[in-house]
């Protein structure tokens, strides 16, 4: 059977609780793409790096920068302080290129079967066809196959391409940028990123400049034993305003796949990103057979003062999710932010949380996490809030709130505190609920069936993170939500 | 419409109902009164479906359909509709939105055609006039924060929405004051109708000064041990459910 014909068999047989159960989860988007690849062999050494700048048509320094990355690399140990249990992983068996072998001059000349897959995930390349109001780069295995209106970005002064062409186009602000928020050597795979990353999005924004639109990267894996490591940075000027969301989803496959993103934003003074993240990488099965290693590191620098960047995430995908957006409030006055929601189903694991560094006078930050286990996964929050000496007036607010749906999963809360500012505020609030049968019963007595009990029950428990998604983005975050909770009850 | 016969039900594997037999026909009011521990709530609990509440033997009919074997949702849509003793709180899900999807859920299962908003608010515009409820209400989480008295109207709110066939109303004058009782029965009077009924589950005689029922049962060891009119009421509370027991005790064991 195939996944996409399961969407509205699933839909139609809901009363079903059976059925739901044998369908198990519902993950429409793991068809893969029949499409003629190039790239290179699994293993990595020097020459491989040499060899991948070298189709990248990279300029010396960013080879000799991968180069620099890499030998950090071999002197880390891979982290095991995350609650994760993971399987040793073979980094000579992976591949560290696949593109598709045709490569378009334009989005014209992008090949039917790439442009049918961004169309079946939702997310239509073809600029009359596209969301109205949202740019999108699309990144299929290594590379960028495409970005949308391009023309009427450059005319309002931003700059939105693939990081491989920023490299070759504008080498001064990525020299400039680049490794400026995530050393090479921060951790073990954000070094291993930086030695191969092969893709990702470059975003510039003059000063006083108000991006028009949204800013978009669908990331797509399709390519079997390939490790995706994309690399993404935004600049935002002084006074200048961005809104930027990726989304990821991977085939069905049962081999585990490596994703080691690094993200580096960068605001100046007075300058606000938001980020926003829908990640549905493939999950594995209920048994826990497949599914994406997700290893990333996110991190935003609010470098001048009165800047604000907000990190909104939704994770409902990946076997394994590791991932800490962080922001570093440098700038006096800087406000960062954090809103998640993180579900794990079946065997899911995932450990994510963030880090609020406060540096600047009279920083903010808030955090809000909202965690959902089912199944028998572990679902775990993580989050610092540092708090330096300098940091005169700083303030966090933490909301950290954990739902259960059944009796195998957990959930797991670690904060850490490190406050040397006396004037510094902090606040911590956790709170830790199940979805009761009281709640469930309710729903289903005013004629509400089980599982869409579950989906209104998870959706009001996540509305404050809803909130800060783009719009449209949202509803998807819900619909996400809904699939992913299939067959939880019951 | 409703037909109780010889219902027999467990809890935790305690027997409370021990062959309870009941008729209800439209448009009937029929009040069921007993001491605690009587099996008031646990009957209103079985005809809506809530698990753990296991039936030994007996059997109920709705309409000539067998309304055991059918869920909690779908004894809804088919016109069912329990307001709780202690109704529950869902944190961040919107009053409005919760009615309009527990509607839709409805209708959709009776084959009828779902509501758009416009056509929701209209209906929830109508309806409220009748209950005397703030607006301010149906933009709250559903239940989060209500005083005792708003989570009842509330109840009784959304049963006027739903337009059920049969309402259970379970100890609804529990807890409240002597305003929020009236404003509570007057929600209520204003939908009895000739084919609407009702099963008003009460402790004490006061609610049925404001919801005159047609019919008044006693309940008292899981067994309708006594049946009148609205006097019944009156003399149990005169002389108490200790009278009932002495008096009924033996009609019931026959019954």
């Amino acid at each position: 059977m195939s996944s996409e014909s399961t969407d509205t068999a699933t839909i139609a047989l809901r009363d079903n609780a059976e059925v739901a159960e044998a369908l198990g989860r519902n993950y429409s988007a793991g068809f893969v793409t029949e499409i003629e690849m190039t790239g290179l062999p699994p293993g990595l050494d020097e020459e491989t790096i040499r060899q991948l700048s070298a189709i990248k048509r990279e300029p010396e320094w960013m080879t000799e920068w991968r180069l620099a990355a890499y030998r950090h690399w071999l002197t880390m140990p891979q982290p095991d302080w995350a609650k994760l249990k993971i399987d040793p992983i073979d980094y000579q068996a992976l591949s560290y290129y696949a593109a598709p072998k045709k490569k378009p001059k334009s989005l014209d000349e992008v090949d039917p079967a790439l442009l049918e897959t961004y169309e079946k995930l939702g997310v239509p390349l073809h600029e009359r066809a596209a969301l109205a109001g949202v740019a999108v780069d699309a990144v299929f295995d290594s590379v960028s196959v495409g970005t949308t209106f391009r023309k009427q970005l450059a005319d309002a002064g931003v700059i939105f391409c693939s990081m491989s062409e920023a490299i070759r186009e504008y080498p001064e602000l990525v020299q400039q940028y680049l490794g400026s928020v995530v050393p090479t050597g921060d951790n073990f795979f954000a070094a291993l990123n930086s030695a191969v990353f092969s893709d990702g999005s470059f975003v510039f924004i003059p000063k006083g400049v108000r991006c028009p639109m949204e800013l978009s990267t669908y990331f797509r894996i399709n390519a079997q034993n390939t490790g995706q490591f994309e690399r993404t940075l935004i600049v935002a000027e002084e006074s200048a305003h961005v809104s930027y969301l990726e989304g990821c989803t991977a085939p069905r496959r049962d081999e585990n796949q490596l994703h080691a993103a690094v993200v580096e934003l960068v605001a100046l003074e007075k300058a606000q990103i938001k980020y926003s993240t829908v990640q549905n990488w493939y999950p594995g099965d209920e048994n826990g057979v497949g599914g994406i290693y997700n290893f990333v590191t996110k991190r935003g620098d609010c470098r001048g003062a009165e800047s604000k960047i907000s990190w909104t995430q939704v994770e409902t995908g990946s076997a394994i999710t590791w991932k800490y957006p962080s922001v570093v409030l440098r700038g006096d006055r800087s406000v960062g932010e954090f809103h998640s929601v993180a579900l794990t189903h079946h065997r899911q694991q995932a450990d994510t949380g963030t880090k609020m560094i406060h540096i600047g006078k009279g920083t903010r930050s808030k955090i809000v996490s909202k965690g959902i286990s089912a199944g028998r996964s572990s679902n775990s929050y993580r989050g610092l809030v540092k708090v330096e000496k300098g940091a005169e007036g700083a303030r966090n607010y933490t909301q950290c709130d954990s739902l259960l749906i059944g009796k195998r999963c957990g959930a797991h809360t670690f904060p850490y505190m490190e406050v040397k500012n006396p004037s510094a505020i902090v606040e911590h609030e956790a709170t830790t609920s199940k979805i009761s049968d009281d709640q469930l019963f309710y729903c289903r007595s005013r004629g509400i069936g089980e599982e869409d009990a579950v989906s209104l029950i998870v959706d009001g428990f996540c509305k404050q993170v809803f909130r800060e998604l783009p719009m449209e983005f949202a509803v998807e975050a819900k619909k996400l939500l809904e699939v992913s909770l299939e067959g939880a009850v019951g | 419409m409703l037909k109780i016969d010889n219902l027999h039900a467990r809890v935790e594997g305690k027997e409370i109902l021990k062959g309870l037999t009941l008729s209800v026909n439209p448009g009937e009011v029929h009040a069921i009164m007993g001491p605690n521990g009587a099996g008031k709530s646990t009957l209103g609990n079985v005809l809506s479906g809530r698990e753990g509440y296991e039936v030994t033997a007996g059997s109920v009919t709705f309409n000539g359909i067998d309304l055991l074997a059918l869920e909690p949702e779908q004894r809804a849509a088919a016109g069912v509709f329990l307001a709780f003793q202690y109704p529950v709180e869902i944190p961040g899900v919107n009053n409005t939105y919760f009615l309009r999807a527990a509607l839709n859920a409805q209708r959709k299962a009776r084959g009828e055609q779902e509501l758009d908003s416009m056509q929701f608010l209209k209906l929830v515009r109508e309806k409220l006039k009748v209950m005397q409820i703030s607006d301010e209400l149906l933009h709250r989480a559903v239940n989060e924060g209500f005083s005792g008295g708003e989570k009842k109207r509330n109840e009784i709110f959304q049963m006027a929405v739903l337009e059920p066939k049969l309402a259970i109303l379970d100890e609804t004058d529990s807890g409240l004051d002597i305003d929020a009782l009236k404003q509570v029965a007057q929600g209520v009077n204003a939908q009895r109708s000739p084919e609407r009924s009702f099963l008003v589950v009460t402790h004490y005689q006061r609610l049925l000064d404001y919801i005159e029922p047609d019919f008044v049962h006693v309940l008292a060891g899981g067994r309708i041990v006594e049946s009148g009119d609205k006097t019944l009421a009156l003399k149990l509370e005169e002389h108490g459910y200790a009278w009932v027991r002495e008096h009924g005790e033996p009609a019931g064991a026959s019954a």
